[in-house]
């Protein structure tokens, strides 16, 4: 098909397993000279993990890379930098309080005359070289700290193609930035593709793959299913491919009796990232809230959970107004509230299951001040099983967990009260698909039992499949709300989201 | 029968890091008593254990209160200080004629008033914790010099004299003193919602706060049962020394910390036991002893403290 001194790399039966799961399953993986290539798949699929070998940062269990038709070995990131392949990671990694120049070559400093000097003029002469090669007119005696996001992204590129490189791994390059940006990065990314530089792009949004790729590899569960062409697929095909069956079955929401409103915000504002919000949840019904990174989405359940003090408007349960300043008081009052980064902000990672899920529960749990410890044992153990959390013990440390069990054991934490309100910030992140199967059909469960739940969600065919009703947030405010999800597209969503033409799809009222 | 198969077989699946993780202390332990008594016949005796147990008392009291603290994944340098004048304070009030309820009472509400100011400003000025502590310690240290004009409180009374001296049964007023704390440390870190909860929010502040769970609060009154404690402490140092110093208690916070680590407390937070802390005062104290009664010389004494702090903590590193 191509002649081999097109392909820069090949990775070839790549296998990669973690303590307790296979991570990377017999996957190959070509790049060609001078083209972007995104790779996609859900979260957990092995993207990041596939990047991590090349870069050196997790050596494979076993398989082959070839660079340029050689076989090589990249043992650590020295040796990955030395081949010509950079990653630009999600969480940037310059020094803020230094410049530019001193940023992009921290470490291989140009040597002045006088040993153990640095030559100042020669490196910010090269700094500004490398800036202009990626577009940005900038004096690289600027603080990083003084660029905005995008910005900083580009120095990163600079950086790693002072260091010669011929292969840029960017992984979600985009998710911080505006769209304006986003179309910035891409013309930076097709000038570097006419110098022939390989780049791989990582995203989750198809859209955005289909504006810049020229070849799109798709991972699901640590194998690959394809790799294509762009021109060859549509964002349907790839779709598929990434979850591997249809969508409607797998998420399956039962049809539960919606009831009573039992939640009613009105007109809620915080500062200028939640603007006038109003909104109803009813028993039963599941509530789906999209819209992009930044909308405002989490800023708004954390106001209605007291996590943030609200600067106006009010907040009905079961048709009463009430006050919430704190998350004590939200518990109080019947809700419950599982957080977007269940690491950082759900679990204490360090104590047993146990703990975790008789959390907010142990009020009910103690006589005259002391805790009864066969109720709580029983109690986790109640949850333990009929969440079906897999667990060797009570007792393991809830680090030692999977994705999957972790977010149950979180959701289970709130079930102990039988909440009335159960707000879910992304519930299914970074969690592998049939544990996904199993919060959906938990969600589905509950909302049967009558609790109303505010589904926050980024990935689309979620948002679609599992609500009743969808809310989609722009800029802090809702932009439009969609009555059926059913007849609904992700396109219907993103417009509204984005905020390009208004309205659109005859789901939609905005 | 089963339950003997089930614990055969569970002895055979041991694994040997798990094992130490569990016990390498109490090992640790018990091998550095049988070292001494192997070195010396005056360490395995009643009165030399009773003498040892009498005084890891005022360390042992013033570790639950850094266990605590160090638990919430915060610090108290402040220990020794509040010790010093909550201990002059509680002297003045003995001479002035105060029975011994009411000037202990002064004394330890003192001591929880001062740590509680410490607590204030780490939750509400989020001031951090080594900071706001190392301003106490320098601020207490100075009320007690200024409160005493640098001289020492003597004369306590016999009836105040008797928790530093007194006996129960054969049993010396201190070691029945830091049992109780000890005791109540237990029940509460282990049985009641506040103690689960420190070991929550020292694990996951944020999660804590999620959960409902009054961090705040929680980590202000942490800090005050750290002052307490240490003015608890303070009454039985003065009371044994019938002598209240204004530079009395230096260096305390220090001899808690390493209690704490020893026992395997986790700076990190939301890790460690009052049993493990228990383990690691009396090891600090078996050690002192131990190296008095082999005549080393004190300056290579802290060497030696030192060394074997540091092993415990390596030791504690490579089985975790």
């Amino acid at each position: 098909m191509t002649s081999d001194n097109q392909v820069l790399l090949r990775m070839d039966k790549i296998n990669k397993s973690f303590p307790g799961v296979q991570a990377l399953k017999d996957v190959d993986f070509e790049v060609r000279r001078g083209e972007i290539h995104a790779l996609v798949g859900e979260n957990g699929a092995g993207k990041t993990t596939l990047m991590r070998v090349l870069s050196g940062a997790a050596p494979p269990d076993s398989g082959s890379i070839y660079w340029n038709g050689e076989p090589v070995s990249i043992p650590d990131p020295a040796a990955a930098q030395a081949l010509g392949i950079s990653m630009i990671y999600q969480e940037l990694t310059l020094i803020p309080y230094l410049d530019l120049g001193q940023n992009i070559y921290l470490g291989r400093e140009p040597a002045a005359k006088a040993p153990n000097f640095i030559d100042w003029q020669r490196l910010y002469r090269m700094a500004q070289e490398q800036l202009a090669r990626v577009g940005l007119e900038v004096d690289p005696r600027t603080l990083v700290a003084e660029l905005p996001i995008a910005q900083r992204q580009m120095v990163e590129v600079a950086k790693a193609l002072s260091l010669d490189a011929s292969l840029l791994v960017m992984d979600e390059p985009t998710s911080a930035l505006t769209e304006h940006e986003v179309e910035t990065l891409f013309e930076r990314m097709r000038e570097l593709k006419a110098q022939g530089v390989s780049i791989v792009f990582i995203s989750h949004r198809l859209e955005e793959v289909f504006r810049i790729a020229d070849r799109v590899t798709v991972l699901r569960d640590g194998q690959l299913v394809g790799s294509a062409p762009i021109s060859d697929l549509t964002e349907d095909d790839v779709v598929r491919m990434m979850v591997g069956r249809e969508l409607k079955s797998y998420h399956a929401k039962e049809v539960a009796p919606i009831g009573d409103e039992v939640l009613r915000v009105e007109d809620l504002s915080r500062g200028d990232v939640v603007r006038g919000v109003s909104f109803s949840l009813r028993k039963g019904e599941i509530l789906g809230v999209a819209g992009l990174v930044g909308a405002g989405r989490t800023e708004l359940s954390e106001t209605i959970f007291g996590v943030h003090p609200a600067t106006g408007g009010r907040i009905l349960i079961d048709g009463r107004p009430v006050e919430i300043h704190s998350p004590a008081q939200a518990i109080e009052l019947g809700m419950g509230f599982v957080p977007e980064d269940r690491k950082a902000q759900g679990l204490f990672l360090r104590l047993s299951v146990a703990f975790n899920i008789v959390t907010v529960a142990l009020k009910s749990l103690t006589t005259l001040g002391l805790i009864r410890p066969n109720a709580a044992r029983n109690l986790a153990r109640t949850f333990v099983e009929r969440l079906a959390i897999r667990t060797p013990s009570l007792e393991q440390r809830v680090r030692n967990l999977s994705g999957g069990n972790q977010q149950k054991v979180v959701i289970a934490r709130w079930l102990t009260l039988e909440p009335k309100i159960l707000i879910l910030d992304e519930p299914t992140r970074g969690i592998d698909v049939g544990a996904k199967a199993e919060i959906y059909a938990l969600m589905s469960d509950l909302a049967k039992r009558g609790v109303g739940i505010l589904m926050i969600s980024s990935e689309l065919p979620e948002v679609l499949g599992v609500s009743d009703r969808i809310l989609v947030m722009r800029e802090g405010r809702i932009v439009a709300e969609i009555n059926d999800p059913r007849g609904a597209t992700q396109d219907d969503i993103m417009r509204a989201a984005a905020g390009g033409a208004n309205g659109g799809g005859s789901a939609i009222q905005a | 029968m089963s339950t003997v198969s089930a614990a055969l077989g569970s002895l055979r699946r041991m694994d040997w890091r798990s094992f130490f993780q569990k016990y390498g202390l109490v090992i640790s332990f018990l091998l550095l008593c049988g070292a001494l008594t192997a070195l010396s016949d005056r360490f395995l005796t009643v009165s030399n254990i009773t003498n040892i147990l009498r005084q890891s008392t005022i360390n042992g009291i013033i570790s639950v209160g850094m266990t605590v603290v160090i638990l919430t994944r915060g610090i108290d340098l402040s220990v020794g200080s509040v010790l010093a004048l909550s201990a002059v304070v509680m002297a003045d009030a003995l001479k002035a004629g105060w029975a011994t309820g009411p000037a202990v009472a002064l004394g330890l509400a003192l001591g929880g008033l001062m740590g509680l100011i410490s607590g204030l400003l780490i939750t509400q000025l989020r001031v951090p914790p080594f900071i706001a502590t190392l301003g106490m310690m320098t601020f207490a240290r100075g009320a007690a010099l200024t409160y005493t004009q640098g001289r020492p409180i003597t004369g306590l009374g016999d009836e105040f004299r008797f928790l530093g001296t007194g006996f129960i049964g054969p049993v010396p007023m201190p070691i029945v003193l830091a049992a109780i704390v000890f005791g109540l440390g237990y029940v509460i870190l282990n049985h009641t919602r506040f103690g689960r909860y420190v070991y929550g929010l020292g694990a996951n502040e944020e999660a804590a706060r999620l959960s409902g769970i009054p961090v705040k609060a929680y980590v202000s009154v942490v800090y005050a049962i750290a002052g307490a404690l240490s003015a608890l402490a303070g009454v039985i140092l003065i009371a044994r020394l019938n002598s209240a110093q204004p530079v009395a208690g230096k260096g305390f916070e220090f001899d808690a910390i390493a209690a704490v680590v020893v026992g395997g407390t986790s700076f990190e937070g939301g890790e460690g036991t009052l049993w493990g802390t228990l383990l690691g005062v009396l090891i600090i104290a078996v050690l002192n002893n131990g190296l008095n009664l082999l005549n080393v010389p004190s300056f290579y004494q802290q060497v030696v403290k030192g060394a074997v702090i540091a092993l415990a903590l390596l030791i504690h590193r490579a089985i975790r």
